[in-house]
């Protein structure tokens, strides 16, 4: 599976995108203070998945890869947008985006 | 012809647009009616394409028609169109009277129904995006509500993140599989006996990234909160068609391109359909809201279902089918209900709320009645009869253990919907409820009607469900 990579090979490249998920999982979960981090971690979870297609399209020599990545790029943005339209109504109501605040319903 | 497959489609989506378009060059009058009755004509019309819509796959086999997707679609439809109906009318007091809502509604009927013929990872994945999307909205709508803010922004961060995980797992099985073609998966799989490990953990984050939309322990952390912050229509919906289109996904996807290595993933199915049965029971005893415990009754709901996929076999699959389509008419039943729950103008939602309703409003309370002796699964109503097949499936497949599990979770169940019958009928009355919008009536009477009469209508579904089950595992 060496295919298009080089001499580098896909091992690196799924390190690289293993790391990205790993940071984007931990942004969400152990971030206390602010709700941009989380859609920043958000995306880069989208992100780690695209190198992984990326990369399996590079190696493979299948070009439908690639054409996964445009589509998550564009609703990637698409996400982003609607979340932070969402951030901005929950700002105006309560008057912050601290992520302890947001516990107006549990049980 | 590629276009005559996705006719249905095209025609929603194009119907979607010329509704938008309707609505925001309509100056006067009350776009937000004339817009949802619109797009109630749209369901309608897509539904009756759906129905003649011929079998085959195109464009380049992303994309599948046949009878399983026809199925899932017409339940989808249905959740769309009922939402919608429940939404007419106390629009303005949900503060949604805004003729983007059921616009809104239609794009992620049409991201279920793309889902639902999903045939490539690729349409796998925009078919579930476009219908969450339109959720995420959906639920931070009334834009003055606190609560709606907050469930939105919590359906949006954790739905995000549960869509992130399946694109890694897809990305994984593109990758180890080397296509993502379902038909090319499944031969790839089956040419070899060794699983790559990479195809592994790619199943099983996609698996996590679906149970996520399907709110099955240990992936329904957002449920409660979300059911009970967002307006009621919305959650009617939520509860409705994304779920089904999940499941048709779920479906799809394990008994075709991974039933080979169904051995690897079945005990997981098997274990997540025996702790969301449990935990939708257990966790549902304390609540006081009734959204709220619609919401823990749906994480047990989704249990029972995935009891028939876990059986692994067409007669489970059926069993699902069949649960799916009676949960679907007995929750939006329940959920008319619940939105009719209002007094002096401002909605109520405890459980308390509802007391001595048989006495000011038998009608209602009878539909309720109804609705609750289906869940917990009564004979001769609709909940019964899609029980049965789940359990008759999983003995079948000698699960012997999953299927005590649900008996024992479904005792537990009938506990807390038999008090809300309780509360109904034998309670100290309350202030009586406002008068409701015909709309609501309806919905509560017709879904009330097709709960207790499902018998009559049993042996055309469960027909319609082999088939579906049987196009699965062609």
């Amino acid at each position: 599976m060496t295919g298009g990579l080089g001499s580098i090979g896909i091992g690196p490249y799924l390190t690289v995108s293993a790391i990205l998920l790993v940071l984007g999982v931990f942004g969400i979960f152990l971030n206390r203070k602010n709700v941009i981090i989380i859609l920043m971690s958000i995306e880069l979870i989208l992100l780690s998945a695209n190198l992984n297609f990326v990369a399996f399209s590079s190696a493979l020599g299948d070009l439908s890869g690639q054409v996964f990545t445009l589509f998550v790029l564009t609703i990637a943005a698409a996400e982003s947008a609607i979340g932070l339209a969402i951030v901005t109504v929950y700002f105006r109501n309560r008057g912050s985006i601290e992520v302890e605040d947001i516990t107006m319903m549990k049980g | 012809m590629n276009w005559t497959l996705a006719l249905p489609e095209i025609v929603l989506a194009l119907c979607g647009l010329a509704i938008l378009v309707f609505g925001v060059v309509q100056k006067k009058g009350q776009p937000f009616l004339s817009c949802s009755m619109l797009t109630i004509g749209a369901f309608v019309l897509t539904a009756f394409l759906v129905v003649v819509s011929p079998d085959g796959t195109g464009y380049n086999h992303i994309f599948v028609n046949d009878s399983f997707a026809r199925f899932m679609k017409l339940l989808s439809l249905a959740g769309g169109a009922l939402a919608t109906m429940l939404t007419v009318g106390y629009a303005r007091e949900l503060k949604v009277e805004r003729f983007e809502f059921p616009v809104l509604l239609l794009f992620s009927t049409l991201g279920t129904m793309m889902m639902a013929s999903s045939g490539n990872l690729m349409t796998l994945f925009i078919g579930l995006e476009l219908s969450s999307l339109a959720i995420y909205i959906l639920c931070a709508f009334a834009r003055d509500d606190v609560r709606g803010a907050e469930a939105g922004l919590k359906y949006f961060v954790l739905g995000s993140l549960a869509s992130g995980l399946l694109l890694y797992g897809s990305a994984l099985v593109y990758g180890f599989a080397g296509t993502m073609e379902y038909g090319a998966i499944q031969t790839a799989l089956s040419a070899t006996s060794a699983v790559p490990m990479g195809l592994m953990i790619g199943i099983v984050f996609m698996l996590a990234g679906l149970t996520f939309k399907l709110s099955a322990v240990p992936f329904h952390m957002w449920t409660p909160d979300v059911y009970q912050g967002a307006p009621t229509p919305v959650t009617a919906f939520m509860a409705g068609a994304p779920k089904i289109a999940a499941f048709a996904l779920l479906l799809r996807v394990m008994a075709g391109p991974f039933g080979h290595v169904a051995p690897q993933w079945q005990i997981l199915i098997e274990a997540i359909s025996i702790v969301s049965m449990l935990f939708g029971s257990l966790a549902a005893i304390p609540q006081t809201d009734i959204k709220r415990l619609m919401a823990y009754s749906s994480i047990g709901h989704m249990g029972y279902a995935l009891m028939g996929l876990s059986a692994g076999t067409e007669e489970g699959m059926r069993g699902t089918l069949v649960y799916l389509t009676t949960y679907l008419l007995m929750n939006v039943g329940a959920f008319a209900v619940i939105i009719a729950m209002r007094r002096k103008g401002r909605a109520v939602t405890g459980i308390a709320d509802l007391a001595g309703l048989g006495r000011t409003d038998p009608g209602l309370a009878t539909a309720m009645a109804i609705f609750m002796f289906s869940m917990a699964g009564a004979p001769p109503l609709a909940g019964f009869f899609g029980k049965l097949m789940v359990f008759y499936a999983a003995i079948n497949a000698h699960l012997f253990g999953l299927a005590a599990v649900g008996v024992v979770s479904s005792v537990i169940g009938a506990y807390y919907y038999v008090r809300i019958i309780k509360v109904m009928f034998f309670d100290e009355a309350a202030a009586p409820l406002d008068r409701r919008p015909l709309s609501l009536s309806f919905v509560s009477v017709g879904m009330g009607i097709a709960t207790a009469g499902f018998l009559i209508v049993l042996g055309p579904v469960s027909t319609a469900a082999q088939a579906a089950a049987q196009a699965l595992f062609r």
